[in-house]
């Protein structure tokens, strides 16, 4: 965080010193590209609050913990594909599926689809993108989910 | 009718905010809940994004176009996915500050498969989240998750990208 802060800082002040101009066109980009995703940046984290206190992490750790190893791993990667947690909550919750004995192909669906597929980011990605494409990403990374779920799962011995 | 939509959002998030406050002053559990939720992501994207924001600007007023079209424009060789890799792995953040990075690369003239590559890069290989995972959920979880997820992403990639390509896909924003 400090890191990048710095860098910020610094990279600011050389452009200065190096082309005002340029500079002032740079801030006027960052100001007009931020105020364009506020909006949807404010909905998403609303949403991303309201659903999180709704679907507490005991609820997915209850969940994942018992049952089919298939059907969980779906389940998994439909959790990790709604919601978009930090990482400073996602992997200390996965650390608690790996006590509870909750296998690593159900772990690795809920991780990377946490982290690569967003139904919630998905009115800010349609921005950028457009709904096709973002569309098309997002399937496209909850199939390179599964896959990765399923090869994790083989490569700890828990499927063969 | 954009007005509109804009209009209905803004209203949204004011009655959230308004909600959260009385929460806290009639001490209403359930809403203080949300609100500790809302303020620890905030707090996390308000200190990224601003950052984020500003290094593209600089990005956009400084690099030339020339330059990243000879490297991750339709030109280059097979090498440019790996700068998308590595340029993904050194993003900081959660997908959001990926998503208005990758429309500048576009923008500055990459192709479409190298931002591709780019945006799965960034959400499956950021180097600070990497660590953290490993500590949590062991080396071999995370090597695996590696090996397999990233040319997997480079290969989806390709495909999705050039299909687009081929369709003559241009992108628009907000469409």
């Amino acid at each position: 965080m400090i890191i990048l802060f710095s860098i910020t800082v610094l990279l600011v002040i050389v452009s200065f010193l190096f082309n005002v101009k340029k500079t002032v066109k740079g801030m006027k980009i960052a100001v007009k590209r931020f105020g364009k995703i506020l909006i949807p940046l404010l909905i998403m984290l609303v949403l991303v609050s309201v659903i999180l206190y709704l679907i507490p992490e005991q609820v997915i750790t209850e969940y994942l913990s018992d049952g089919n190893r298939y059907s969980n791993t779906l389940l998994a990667s439909i959790i990790g594909s709604i919601t978009m947690l930090p990482g400073f909550i996602a992997f200390p919750l996965s650390g608690i599926l790996k006590d509870k004995h909750v296998t690593y192909m159900v772990i690795s669906a809920f991780t990377t689809t946490l982290m690569m597929v967003g139904i919630l980011t998905f009115p800010i990605e349609k921005e950028y993108f457009g709904v096709k494409v973002a569309l098309l990403r997002n399937i496209m990374s909850f199939v390179i989910a599964l896959v990765v779920a399923v090869i994790t799962g083989i490569l700890f011995g828990e499927l063969l | 009718m954009m007005n509109k939509n804009k209009l209905v959002k803004i209203i949204i998030i004011s009655s959230f905010i308004i909600f959260i406050v009385v929460s806290y002053v009639l001490n209403f559990e359930q809403g203080i809940d949300i609100g500790k939720n809302f303020y620890e992501f905030s707090l996390n994207l308000i200190l990224v994004l601003p950052c984020a924001f500003i290094l593209i600007g600089l990005f956009e007023a400084w690099v030339k176009r020339e330059t990243v079209e000879k490297h991750l424009g339709k030109d280059s060789g097979f090498i440019s996915y790996l700068w998308a890799v590595i340029l993904g792995g050194c993003t900081f953040g959660p997908l959001i500050v990926a998503l208005p990075i990758a429309y500048s690369l576009y923008k500055k003239g990459a192709k479409l498969t190298v931002i591709f590559t780019y945006l799965g890069a960034a959400a499956i290989c950021r180097i600070p989240m990497t660590i953290f995972e490993a500590s949590y959920l062991g080396v071999k979880f995370t090597i695996i998750r590696y090996v397999v997820s990233i040319p997997l992403v480079i290969l989806t990639s390709i495909m999705l990208g050039s299909y687009l390509e081929k369709k003559k896909f241009k992108i628009m924003k907000g469409k």
